[in-house]
């Protein structure tokens, strides 16, 4: 069952950098990143790449497989063919560092501009009551294990360095709308959504839903919805109605 | 020397549950924190933890409470647990679960909107909160996000290499940046270690890359002691085929569930392993097996609930009988239990595991499972009450610590006490640091001697790859101090492991310091072969099978040893010596609840 495969794997750093090629052993069962690492072993020991868990529980192992954005530890090498070429290049939406280790400190930043979950007092039991039905939803969005693939792939970022600094990427919006959907938050976030994490700048081509790793429907689900509050709140005739009487007495 | 410079009042090593919580705890008693980890924020072992975070908060069983925790933990752990923690433990979990809510966290609920609880292996009652199959991933995203919250510094993949002492205690940490290969140091009278475990010693475990044994390995040079350390879990389901997914963990919660065990003559088997010890709190037949799931109070437990070095060593007894399964396991059976809706909706990451490394369908097919390396009761010995190990600053909680397991953990106990003690450990750590008077000082030899140790792999030319010796130690491992021991295989284990040593001081490197595994291993090894040495010396010394220690030679339990910890201290010449210490004495009123029906 074993064969040779032939691989082809970025190696560089931030000054640039080149595929290499590699002749290596395949094994029944294995995934990509069991080949990774057996180049590793017996071919390059420097080659830098991050993973832990080794089971798509973590979101290390990302980068990008003959061109699309993949967990290494769940593209199992019998997706393809024995006399394809494999190609393996970081995650091209972040600045590398070495071989596939890219710089995604971007996605730590964004995560630590959100307003923070601010609960609702406890019951006077001690307890928080919430319902099952009511906490699925959220639930979804905390299934996300931060690979940054929907980061990764998302046009408003991949080749606009410019957008970066007024977008948060699929992964922040999603945790918005966890957030909006958390039945014990008390905080409104819908206008920080739309103004400082650029909910607005995404057009729903549902490419980050694609590539999760964990099945999230983060366009539908996540995005759509928060999209919709948002507009609820701006358009509101209420809301509106009070803006302009604030405003008028402020004149 | 280039050398990065901080100053802190704690670093805490690791940002798993223990670390995180430990943090959250210093800073908000007033402390400057600072963590230090070895991967990115959020990717901490803790992750895989799939079952739930045992805690007796009585949501669904009012009978439940900490008394009845307490007795399952020590018995679970064959009364080898230090008592004072295991007491701690089972007081304390409810309000740390309670409190992950007000971050954030999002458990299951129970029909009138409390947090849900489920069964797992040696616990009395359905004691586990959970969410699905994941609740790691949410305890760390929860103790994540407050860490962020609070704004505590993190250091992210960054290794620490040497805890820096005087004779007062600890003086601060060395390390250095994964991602440039610079060197940094904490200056800090306080320091919490969260490491984890060992797992990756050993050649099937369900343990990452980063459990090397770091933190036993830094608290023994710093002068510290473990205890224990001959205990190590085998968990009894981890994933046999295909070969590359060897030993990822198949989560308890799958029997919890509902799901059996079978052999290869579709017997199920478990009910022929049931040990005296446990046989009145058992199941007799399959039907009333069946029955308990709905119905506890009339009924016992499954077999395949037993606590895990049980079943683990049924496993392993079948498979060797020649009834194991075409690659070497046994069958977990959920798929004819219970409906594909219901084993979907409550094992959503082990379906999804199955499809995609396996192409098993686990609601239609059962699964191939055997016993993988796991977890390590034995750790830095500690005060039950702060966490403080034998080194005045110097604090362990989590997997790294010892004792609150004693000779075997309960599934559940590992989140909870991550949680407990690591709260603990980040108070007294804020306190000692406040306490002890004056900067401390890093001397100047002591850091250079760090940096010339951590490069010395680069200077020598021509020596063996890092990955090889690895590949030894852990075939070795698994091969000679395994889940079943004899006394010469063990004697031999010792002769390779010191055949390692020198191997692995003649490693030499290839590349530069920047991102660069093949050097992060080559400093990592000399951790992992000094955490073997102390499982191999203990587990040779005791001559008796307890837990997680089954030794060929030796099958029956002894009362002499029943009242023994086994402590590992570092000798002058980079070795370990064991000596023996008499348990803690448990007061009447707690050792009266054994007393109490079984």
């Amino acid at each position: 069952m074993t064969y040779d495969a032939t691989f082809r794997v970025w190696r560089g750093d931030a000054s640039g950098g080149e595929l290499q090629p590699f002749t290596v052993a395949v094994n029944e069962g294995e995934v990509v990143l069991d080949v990774i690492h057996r180049l590793q072993a017996t071919q390059a020991g420097d080659l830098a790449v991050r993973w832990n868990c080794k089971a798509g529980k973590c979101g290390s192992c990302s980068a990008e497989i003959n061109g699309r954005p993949r967990l290494m530890c769940l593209t199992r090498m019998s997706t393809f063919g024995e006399g394809e070429t494999v190609t393996v290049t970081p995650l091209r939406t972040f600045p590398v560092i070495r071989d596939l280790v890219t710089d995604v400190s971007y996605n730590y930043e964004k995560a630590a501009q959100i307003p923070a979950f601010t609960p609702r007092p406890r019951e006077k039991d001690g307890s928080h009551r919430m319902q099952q039905v009511d906490v699925e939803r959220p639930q979804e969005f905390r299934k996300c294990i931060e690979c940054f693939l929907c980061q990764d792939t998302c046009h408003v970022i991949r080749d606009h360095e410019e957008n970066k600094a007024a977008f948060a990427g699929p992964r922040f919006l999603i945790r918005l709308a966890e957030l909006d959907m958390h039945p014990l938050d008390v905080v409104d976030r819908r206008n920080a959504a739309q103004e400082e994490f650029g909910l607005g700048y995404c057009n729903i081509t549902k490419c980050c839903s694609e590539v999760c790793p964990e099945g999230i429907h983060l366009t539908d689900n996540g995005i759509i919805p928060l999209k919709e509050r948002v507009v609820d709140r701006k358009y509101d005739p209420l809301t509106w109605l009070g803006s302009k009487i604030g405003r008028r007495r402020s004149d | 020397m280039e050398l990065e410079r901080h100053e802190y009042d704690v670093v805490v090593v690791g940002a798993g549950g223990a670390g995180l919580r430990a943090a959250i705890e210093a800073h908000e008693s007033g402390a400057r924190v600072a963590v230090v980890c070895k991967s990115l924020l959020g990717k901490a072992h803790t992750v895989m933890a799939e079952g739930g975070i045992a805690a007796a908060m009585a949501n669904l069983y009012p009978e439940d409470n900490w008394r009845v925790h307490f007795r399952d933990t020590m018995r679970g752990g064959t009364m080898l647990n230090p008592w004072r923690m295991a007491q701690l433990h089972a007081q304390e979990a409810p309000d740390r679960v309670r409190e992950l809510e007000d971050w954030g966290a999002l458990f299951d609920r129970t029909a009138d909107g409390l947090i849900s609880q489920r069964d797992f292996g040696g616990h009395r009652f359905a004691r586990l909160a959970h969410v699905g199959d994941r609740t790691g991933l949410e305890l760390i995203r929860t103790l994540q996000q407050r860490t962020v919250a609070l704004g505590i510094d993190v250091y992210m993949e960054c290794t620490v290499t040497r805890l820096l002492t005087d004779d007062a205690g600890i003086t601060g940490a060395f390390g250095y940046w994964r991602e440039s290969g610079r060197f940094i140091a904490w200056e800090a009278p306080s320091v919490v270690l969260a490491t984890g475990g060992i797992g990756k010693s050993y050649k099937v475990t369900s343990n990452s890359w980063e459990y090397t044994g770091d933190g036993h390995s830094l608290a023994l040079q710093a002068g510290a002691t473990l205890v224990n350390m001959e205990f190590v879990q085998f968990h009894p389901t981890g994933m046999v085929w295909p070969p590359s997914v060897r030993g990822i963990l198949v989560t308890e919660s799958v029997r919890g569930d509902g799901g059996i065990l079978k052999n290869s003559a579709g017997n199920r088997f478990m009910f022929d392993y049931i040990p005296d010890f446990f046989r009145k709190e058992t199941a007799e037949s399959e039907a009333e097996a069946d029955r308990w799931y709905d119905d506890k109070k009339n009924n016992r437990r499954p077999p395949e609930l037993l606590p895990r070095d049980e079943v683990a060593r049924a496993i392993n007894s079948e498979v060797k009988a020649g009834r194991g399964t075409p690659h070497g396991g046994v069958f977990l059976d959920i798929a004819s239990r219970r409906s594909p809706e219901y084993i979907r909706k409550r094992l959503p990451s082990m379906y999804h595991q199955f499809k995609e490394l396996a192409e098993v369908d686990i609601t239609s097919e059962p699964m191939e499972v055997g016993p993988t390396c796991h977890y390590v009761m034995g750790g830095v010995e500690v005060d039950p009450d702060n966490a403080a190990a034998r080194v005045p600053g110097l604090f362990a909680a989590g997997e790294v610590a010892g004792g609150m397991h004693g000779s075997n953990r309960l599934g559940g106990n590992s989140l909870s006490d991550l949680l407990v003690f690591g709260r603990r450990a980040g108070l007294a750590a804020a306190e000692h640091a406040l306490k002890r008077m004056g900067r401390v000082e890093l001397a100047d030899d002591a850091l250079a001697d760090a940096g010339r140790a951590a490069l010395a792999p680069f200077e020598r030319e021509g020596g063996e790859n890092p990955y090889t010796v690895q590949h030894d130690l852990q075939q070795t491992m698994h091969d000679l101090v395994g889940i079943i021991r004899t006394a010469p295989e063990m004697e031999q284990a010792l002769a390779r492991i010191a055949a390692l040593k020198e191997r692995v001081a003649n490693l030499s490197v290839e590349g530069h310091r920047q991102y660069n595994p093949g050097w992060h291993l080559a400093l990592d090894l000399p951790h992992m072969l000094i955490v073997s040495e102390c499982i191999a010396r203990a587990a040779l010394e005791r001559q008796e099978s307890r837990g997680g220690h089954t030794r060929d030679d030796f099958p029956a339990s002894d009362a002499e040893w029943a009242k023994t910890n086994l402590i590992c201290t570092p000798t002058g010449d980079g070795g370990v010596a064991v000596r023996h210490q008499p348990l803690p004495q448990m007061p009447p009123e707690l050792a009266e609840i054994f007393e109490e029906t079984a």
